[in-house]
């Protein structure tokens, strides 16, 4: 299952905000989480592979979650994503 | 001796011996590796190592300067265990048979690479975290010798290229007295570092690391910004003497960082502080201000190729009034235009820009923008105490209408379900002559004034204070202008309302014990004069600044004002 997200926060997904999504999916062991942007799909356990979509305001990121508990997982970074004010959800 | 110029990064004075921290040679190149197992083995026990000195420092760091100051080493730990980092030097170690160093450092490089190209110039300046990882884990598999400066057990000053987040962390404060560095400005991560630490720092000195010897004798003056290399005796004198005083004054001024400022007849009047951005917020916490007296939104504006969004908007408000934590926060609506232009909107060129279309006036014919910005506001009001405050209001009418359009922003949101705060409180920039006139009648329909002298002065004296020529008509004590700030102050009062001053004037230490016998209730300044006022203010008698004040407002000149206020301090 999968969400998409409208980047607005002013410096894209900066350092503070993907450590905090780094250490949400990390703590879902039995479920894989994805970050796909621009055509490239990463891996959201890595705090490099999310730095690496090199995300901009007004930029569309659709975060997924395969396995496990994918639905808490996916509600958990959902909660990062909007808490910490880096997206909004985009339908 | 010698005396070198630099970037004052932190205040206060050092003086010691020179403890010159020189990067190891980190130089790797391709060796074949005969045992890959040990090769693996090695590079785990050097990530194991790395992170133990690591979760020390982002310890250390958040019990010495807070969590916000730990997340940086948060971010390298979890570099550290990244899978796409460490996955691909296994393998390479693997496939080709190299050593761990060289493996690591040909896949850092790509991701220096990476980030070096990346659009943001944000993330571009990550690399220097990626740098910083990479040399600590190089540091353990190729066995360095290097004195960390947390290791420095001697009173020395650190003299450097530059110093890296972690190396800045971990000076001991016990030891290093002082720094200064070649590179570096104002705003770089060691100059952030060293002002949370109090330690003395002079950087961007371009030439300091070459000139200065191992032990020979230093003083950093992060007050001036100056290094000096072998001073003499009667130097050594004078700044000891330097450094007593700062001492002395830092110990007064830190005593009053959490103290209300009273004056000594026991009047509390508040102590504010203008702001740009949500960055400036720990300036003037750190400094003791009781409240934002002017939030200026323009940098919000500013800098960028369109105009900001909404929700950009309401974060950066948000941040602001969370960090006051229910303190006042006084946002002033875009003052934009006249001199103050934004290329993405296309403003006429204007003769005469500071009589012209600007502020308010703008605002209320590009309803578009202005209506974006209050719904930001009144949005992000439910997070602290708002206050919102109009600039360059002329007339009444053009108060009515700012208003108006802001209690329909109010309505729709109510409409659409929203939560906005009940007592947000609404008043103006008091910086038109016309509007000081009419300040009883303002004052009847205004929650406060906020008194802009560096226009009020412009305007009052006919002076463009661009105009180096005609500099000499910028007189903040003039009698004609403490005149106008004492209309508007009685006519505010008559009605209940308060009154703030948040230009230059505000935090000067001449015009202060006017001010105060005027009547001011706040004042708002750099944060960085708030805690000189806050002791001035507390050595004076309201009733004795209010006799002052009488008297300054019968002399004649700027020039009598200033003797008498110096008179009697």
């Amino acid at each position: 299952m999968q969400q998409t997200f409208k980047i607005i926060d002013e410096d894209g997904i900066h350092a503070r905000p993907a450590t905090a999504l780094v250490n949400t999916a990390t703590k879902f062991k039995d479920t894989e989480c994805f970050a796909e942007s621009g055509g490239k799909k990463v891996t959201l356990k890595s705090i490099l592979g999310v730095l690496s979509l090199d995300l901009e305001q007004g930029d569309i990121i659709s975060l997924i979650a395969e396995g496990g508990d994918e639905r808490a997982a996916l509600e958990s970074l959902e909660q990062v994503m909007v808490g910490e004010g880096l997206g909004e959800v985009h339908e | 001796m010698n005396n070198i110029k630099g970037i004052a990064a932190s205040s206060g004075i050092a003086i010691a011996r020179a403890f010159i921290l020189e990067d190891p040679d980190y130089a790797v190149t391709r060796k074949q590796a005969d045992d890959v197992l040990a090769e693996l083995a090695k590079l785990d026990d050097a990530l194991a190592k790395s992170r133990a000195e690591l979760e020390a420092i982002k310890e250390r760091t958040l019990a010495e300067l807070g969590e916000k100051k730990a997340e940086i080493f948060e971010s390298h730990l979890l570099i550290l265990s990244d899978p796409e980092l460490i996955d691909p030097v296994k393998d390479k170690i693997r496939s080709e048979a190299v050593s761990a160093e060289y493996a690591l450092d040909e896949t850092a490089a790509q991701f220096i690479r990476m980030f070096e190209n990346m659009k943001s110039a944000y993330l571009q300046e990550r690399a220097a975290d990626m740098r910083d990882v990479t040399k600590r884990i190089l540091k353990h598999l190729l066995g360095l010798q290097y004195v960390s400066p947390s290791e420095i057990d001697e009173e020395v000053i650190v003299i450097a290229e530059d110093l890296t987040p972690s190396d800045t962390a971990g000076l001991n404060r016990k030891f290093v007295k002082g720094f200064t560095t070649n590179i570096g400005g104002r705003t770089s991560h060691s100059a952030i570092m060293a002002r949370s630490l109090e330690i003395p720092a002079v950087v961007g000195t371009k030439s300091v690391l070459d000139s200065v010897q191992n032990g020979e004798l230093v003083i950093v003056d992060g007050i001036e910004g100056n290094v000096i290399i072998g001073p003499t005796d009667e130097v050594i004198a004078e700044y000891t003497s330097k450094q007593q005083a700062y001492a002395k004054q830092m110990e007064e001024w830190k005593q009053l960082r959490t103290e209300p400022t009273v004056s000594k007849d026991g009047v509390h009047v508040e102590l504010a502080a203008n702001i740009g951005t949500p960055n400036d917020v720990a300036g003037v916490l750190g400094n003791g201000g009781e409240a934002v007296g002017l939030y200026r939104t323009e940098f919000l504006y500013m800098g960028r190729d369109k105009l900001p969004s909404e929700n950009v908007q309401y974060n950066a408000y948000k941040t602001v009034l969370e960090q006051m934590e229910g303190k006042p926060v006084v946002v002033r609506t875009l003052d934009i235009g006249g001199d103050k232009e934004l290329p993405y909107m296309d403003l006429p060129k204007e003769m005469n820009p500071f009589l012209g279309f600007r502020a308010i006036r703008l605002c209320l014919d590009r309803q578009d923008i202005f209506r974006i910005q209050l719904r930001a506001l009144l949005r992000a009001s439910v997070h602290g105490n708002l206050r919102i405050m109009f600039p360059m209001i002329a007339t009444l009418a053009e108060f009515r209408a700012a208003k108006a359009v802001l209690l329909e922003e109010k309505d729709k949101l109510a409409a659409e379900g929203i939560a906005v705060a009940d007592d947000i409180q609404i008043g103006i920039m008091v910086e038109i002559p016309s509007t000081a006139v009419l300040a009883d009648v303002f004052a009847k329909e205004v929650d406060f004034f906020s008194i802009g002298t560096n226009d009020l002065i412009q305007y009052t004296m006919a002076a463009d204070r661009m105009n180096e020529q005609v500099s000499y008509l910028y007189q903040p004590y003039n009698p004609a202008i403490l005149r106008l700030v004492k209309m508007v102050i009685d006519a505010a009062h008559r009605e209940g309302k308060w009154v703030g001053m948040c230009g230059e004037m505000a935090g000067d230490a001449v015009a202060i014990p006017i001010l105060l016998g005027l009547g001011l209730d706040e004042f708002s300044m750099s944060a960085s004069s708030i805690l000189p006022a806050r002791s001035q203010i507390s050595k004076l008698s309201r009733a004795d600044m209010e006799r002052l004040a009488e008297q300054a407002l019968q002399l004649s000149t700027a020039e009598e004002v200033t003797q008498l206020v110096q008179s009697v301090q």
